[in-house]
């Protein structure tokens, strides 16, 4: 019997190795450790064996069958793994297709997101950002601005007015910058301030370079002892994180009615040197000049201090600086967007691009 | 305003290119839109002839065949059409190689078979108004061969200022003059009305007019020169040169003179043919409503009271400050002029010039505030070019009602000062070297300068800031150091935090696939009818603009879904499936609000989503198409951002499909609405598929945020988890179910919710079955089944007797 075990054991050894496939060696297991195979069978009939040689003869029998089945086993993990390597390699999907959904993430469109780039460049230098109201008084848009009587800017041409509203100071406008936020701040603050006011504005303008409604953003900042050369130290800080570390800026003199004295501010172009591009033909952004006129900016008049009966805006003590500049602006020169009129067309394929 | 630089040399010797020059007044203040050239490029070979012979060309029946001497060893032959050209005429001739206006170069030519060297010029071809007709004939003490260039300005650079609205003075050549004299050191010349001729006249009034001014206000000063004897006729070609390079036309001598004065001195003047001014008086009064004046362009103005008009004894005759009648014109009869040089109130020129929608180059000067000496000024500047000119004469006497301006300012301007707002310090010497050269009355003080503001800045220069903006400005700010202000505000500075949250729910929505759109805020009053609104409905109550641009854009937007839907639509038209869109911005309500503002405004989170929920891909071909509750989703997802309770509640919106419309409540009342867009309204839009959309008025939402978030315990005794399946009928919401759960439940049921609806047969006709996940939890323990069953069964027994419902198998 022994022998036989040996015999068994052997021919098994050699055909559970020769086995090409998991469903060859189930056959196998079946064939050597089922219940009906010889192996099994001879295990149970050394019962029937003399005792003396029961010993032997089942150990034997025990350690071929563990054999077997241990050898049989590591055979079916070896063919398990190759056969899921074979099956993964089968499945294999064209990872050149697009995502899925294909666009999973949407865009905020060009004008908030450069709102918001302005807005923390600004947060970052200390200023907190406030709206106003869109829908204003004559007095908050002109008359606190120091705007005279006559002022162009005040006419029906210029200027959207609303039915329906008071007279005088208290005529309703569609406000024309985000200026008339510096009176009621003021109004609302004592000094020192410094915040910034994003907002929609509106003039009655409309050709390839105006839009009726566009965007502003307002700086603030009043303090005893605020400069010139404060203000332009912040539109610096400013011209460098939007358009580039290598900025410089040009002021030049010009007049609003609430600033005095008033500048005009340019940054000096980023496609270009002086004008120059480098196969040495002549800047299209900058036009040749070297300059970009970004915003218009100046010391708060002293009459709009004046304009404020609360918190001791004394002009006297206090000085302060205003800037506003425009959203489209800005946008258009950072991005190359040639024309106004794709803000407010609302295109995807305009608006896919930014955001 | 156009600055021929020719003329302006007249005045301040310009010693650089016109381009430096814009360049440095731009640098100092003053834009200068454009440079730009009048009349040839060059004054080469364009020269004074004499015609020695005309005769007739024997080809052609309009031509001459002339011989001009050019100051040449020859006359030349030149071929000419004119029908005036004559022998003895002294002319303008260019020869050979000038360079005509148009950039051709003029050559030699056969014309019907003789050569002719040259040309004899008229007016228009070197850009001097219209005279084409025949050739222009100069005076006869010019010798020949003279450069044209030496008699008159042929060919002149001209610069296109912007003149701001506090500089009335730079108006006028003069001033602008005044302007380069400082900017660039160039010197000045005596200002050309130094000398008036008429100035024994002052302090008596003429004979032959009286003049009232009713309202000083509206008109501070009234002046008047009286003229006899005067020709009217063409101007000399050097003052018909001049107009024309600053962009004038020449009508005749005596209004070119007006304008010439008013171009030089930047006050406008207005002759009168005084045979003209009936009864010899002239009243300046307001206008009577509905009162009628011819202007000079020929147009009958209806005016009103605000109008300040002249009137003599029949009536209306001038339009003060802005446009003469036609009844007082000067024209070829005229021999007696009165000249009126006054000065009206800006704000009223201004008003008048918008109301009746004229302006010109009176009412643009007027506007901005004229200084009364400035009056006279122009008047002895007028004086000299009228008796020069005409033949004039002038009567004795000089009309002055109001007199000069308010004695001159004296402003302090203190060292100390300049460097506290500027960041730099100005040499006292410096500074009062620019301001002298401004025409500033410069005196020393203690600690800085006393300076007298001349009368033609009176009204811009009244304080210390005025004077260092004019020091600063034409010193220079290109040496002005670059510093950052302290922060002494005592606050970090930042976003609020509504402005942070409200930038955490647009980036939900991007996060989502949407992308912003920026919407027009203007909209057209039909869109109330295209969203159905009936006449009472709350959304009618426009914001409407009294002057829009159109009436498309006449009222503001009373909601955040047009512009949505405007955008859809474009989008839908130029071949997009669908779209997922949403704006943030305001929407408006008129009337005044509680907190003092002129409207209501509200800052609106809009989104509409059309077609496919998602966009369909390889891996997912047809995803569902958007509906109510894609717009649900949206919102929670907005709301749960910011941390909102929020309950759904039922409502109707006109332009929401009725059976597809939820409100949004928080314990402060509505927030919003979800659902589907309207078929007929989306149709008004021409949109044939459903639209998901949805409103929050996102800045309240932001303000009612919770603070912020506080823990709760969630993981260390994780809550027991039942599914319920329970059938109601169709018509119990989901919310009442959940609502029942939970509070039959109480305290245990932690949160229930919804996850399958299912109706159909094995439901039962008129039923619906709703799946629901159910979790029981406390604080302090984890729960066990026997814990939960008395509620399980509570539950149940609640479902039943509140809501007709029933377990499921
Ligand atoms: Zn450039």
């Amino acid at each position: 019997m022994i022998e036989r075990v040996a015999e068994i054991q052997k021919q098994a050894e050699a055909e559970i190795s020769a086995a090409s496939s998991s469903a060859a060696l189930e056959e196998l297991r079946v064939q050597y450790l089922g219940r009906k195979a010889e192996l099994p069978q001879l295990l149970r009939d050394v019962a029937q064996l003399p005792p003396d040689q029961r010993g032997e003869a089942g150990r034997t029998a025990n350690e071929a069958r563990q054999s077997l089945e241990a050898m049989i086993e590591a055979a079916a993990a070896r063919f398990e793994a190759d056969e899921l390597t074979a099956a993964l390699a089968a499945d294999k999907v064209d990872i050149t297709l697009p995502g899925s959904p294909i666009e999973a993430v949407g865009h905020h469109h060009l004008l908030s997101a450069t709102r918001r780039e302005i807005e923390d460049v600004f947060c970052g230098l200390g200023y907190s950002v406030v709206e106003g109201p869109e829908v204003e008084l004559v007095h908050y848009n002109f008359d606190a601005l120091n705007h005279a009587p006559a002022h162009p800017a005040r006419g029906r041409s210029d200027t959207f007015y609303i039915e329906g509203g008071g007279e005088g100071p208290d005529q309703v406008l569609l406000r024309t910058h985000t200026s008339p936020m510096q009176i009621r701040i003021m109004e609302q603050t004592p000094p020192p301030i410094a915040l910034i006011v994003p907002g929609r504005v509106f003039r009655r303008d409309s050709d390839a370079t105006h839009t009726p409604q566009f965007h502003q953003i307002e700086g603030l900042l009043v303090d005893e002892g605020v400069t010139l050369a404060d203000l332009k130290g912040t539109l610096l800080a400013f011209a460098r994180a939007i358009f580039g570390e290598g900025r410089e800026l040009r002021l030049r003199p010009h007049f609003f009615p609430f600033t005095e004295p008033s500048v005009e501010v340019d940054v000096s172009c980023f496609m270009c040197e002086q004008g120059s591009v480098a196969d040495g033909g002549r800047c299209s952004l900058c036009k040749g000049t070297g300059w970009l006129e970004v915003l218009g900016s100046g010391m708060v008049d002293p009459n709009v201090f004046a304009a404020v009966s609360e918190h001791g805006y004394d002009p006297d003590s206090h000085q302060g600086f205003a800037f506003g500049l425009g959203i489209e602006r800005i946008a258009m020169l950072k991005h190359g967007v040639p024309d106004l009129r794709f803000f407010y067309e609302n295109d995807l394929r305009f608006l896919r691009q930014f955001g | 305003m156009r600055v021929p630089i020719d003329w302006l040399s007249e005045y301040v010797g310009v010693e650089i290119t016109p381009v430096e020059l814009a360049e440095r007044l731009a640098m100092t203040g003053t834009e200068v839109a454009r440079v730009l050239h009048h009349g040839p490029l060059s004054a080469d070979n364009f020269v004074v002839g004499k015609v020695l012979s005309a005769e007739q060309h024997p080809d052609a029946d309009r031509l001459r065949v002339c011989g001009v001497d050019t100051g040449d060893a020859e006359p030349r032959t030149i071929v000419c059409g004119a029908p005036n050209v004559a022998a003895g005429q002294t002319v303008a001739v260019a020869l050979p190689g000038a360079v005509m206006p148009d950039g051709t170069t003029l050559g030699e030519a056969k014309l019907r078979g003789i050569k002719s060297s040259g040309m004899i010029l008229a007016e228009d071809e070197l850009g001097i108004g219209g005279e084409h007709d025949g050739i222009m004939v100069l005076g006869d003490e010019l010798a020949a061969g003279t450069p044209l260039g030496d008699v008159f300005a042929v060919s002149s650079e001209v610069l296109e200022p912007e003149i701001t609205p506090n500089r009335g003075d730079c108006g006028g050549l003069y001033g602008i003059a005044r302007e380069v004299h400082a900017a660039t050191g160039a010197a000045l010349s005596a200002p050309p009305w130094s000398h008036d001729p008429g100035e024994a006249t002052i302090g008596q009034a003429p004979a032959g007019i009286s003049v009232t001014v009713e309202n000083a206000g509206l008109c501070p000063r009234f002046t008047a020169r009286i003229f006899e004897n005067v020709t009217v006729g063409p101007s000399p070609i050097w003052l018909k040169a001049r107009l024309a390079a600053a962009g004038q036309r020449s009508i005749s001598n005596v209004v070119d003179i007006t304008n010439y004065v008013m171009l030089v001195s930047g006050h406008p003047l207005h002759a009168f043919d005084l045979d003209q001014v009936s009864g010899g008086e002239l009243t300046v009064r307001a206008a009577r409503d509905g009162e009628k004046l011819t202007t000079l362009d020929g147009e009958e103005r209806i005016l009103d009271a605000d109008i300040c008009l002249i009137a003599d004894a029949d009536g209306p005759t001038s339009l003060a400050g802005v446009m003469g009648g036609s009844r007082s014109e000067v024209s070829e009869q005229t021999t007696r002029v009165l000249l009126e040089v006054a000065v009206w109130d800006g704000a009223n020129i201004n008003r008048t010039s918008t109301r009746l929608g004229l302006r010109s180059e009176a009412s643009s000067r007027f506007e901005k505030g004229l200084s009364p000496e400035g009056a006279l000024e122009a008047q002895a500047m007028a004086t000299a070019l009228m008796l020069e000119l005409t033949g004039a004469t002038l009567s004795d006497g000089t009309l002055d009602i109001g007199g000069e301006g308010p004695a001159a300012d004296v402003v302090r301007l203190r060292d100390a000062r300049i460097v506290s707002l500027l960041g730099t310090p100005i040499e006292r010497e410096r500074s009062q070297k620019i301001l002298e050269a401004l025409g500033f009355g410069v005196e020393a003080a203690d600690d800085g300068l006393d300076v007298t503001v001349p009368h033609w800045r009176r009204d811009d220069v009244t304080r210390e800031a005025d004077l260092i903006e004019e020091v600063a400005r034409i010193n220079g700010l290109d040496s002005l150091p670059a510093t950052l202000p302290l922060n002494r505000t005592g606050r970090a500075g930042g976003l609020s935090r509504e402005q942070q949250l409200i930038r955490r729910a647009e980036d939900v929505l991007v996060g989502r696939g949407l992308c912003e759109i920026v919407g027009w805020s203007f909209t057209d009053p039909q869109v109330c009818e295209q969203l159905l609104l009936p006449a009472d409905h709350p959304l009618r109550a426009l914001v409407v603009i009294e002057n829009p641009m159109s009436s498309a854009q006449s009222v503001m937007r009373p909601s955040i879904l047009p512009s949505l839907l405007d955008a859809a639509a474009y989008n839908l038209a130029r071949g997009a499936d669908g779209c997922a869109l949403f704006e943030s911005g305001s929407v408006y309500r008129a009337g005044p609000t509680n907190d003092g503002m002129a409207a209501n405004e509200h800052h609106g989170l809009g989104a509409i989503i059309t077609g496919p929920a998602r966009l369909p891909s390889w891996d997912d071909a047809q995803p569902p198409a958007a509906r109510i509750g894609t717009a649900h989703a949206l919102v929670s997802s907005v709301l749960g951002a910011l941390g909102i309770d929020w309950e759904v509640e039922d409502g109707e919106l006109p332009f929401l499909h009725p059976g597809r419309t939820a409100m949004i409540r928080t314990s402060e009342g509505l927030l919003g609405w979800f659902g589907e867009v309207h078929p007929a309204v989306a149709a008004s839009w021409e949109i044939e598929q459903p639209i998901a959309a949805l409103a929050i008025d996102i800045g309240r939402a932001a303000a009612e945020a919770p603070a912020h978030s506080i823990f709760s315990d969630l993981t260390s005794f994780p809550p027991l988890r039942e599914d319920l399946a329970v059938i109601v009928p169709a018509g119990v919401s989901a919310a009442s179910v959940v609502t029942c759960v939970t509070e039959a439940g109480a305290p245990l049921v932690s949160r229930a919710e919804v996850f399958d609806v299912y109706s159909g047969e094995q439901v039962g006709e008129g039923r619906v079955s709703l799946a629901l996940h159910v979790d029981f939890s406390v604080d302090d323990r984890t729960l066990s089944d026997e814990d939960v069953a008395p509620l399980r069964e509570k539950i149940v027994a609640a479902l039943k007797s509140e809501l007709d419902g029933e377990l499921r198998g």
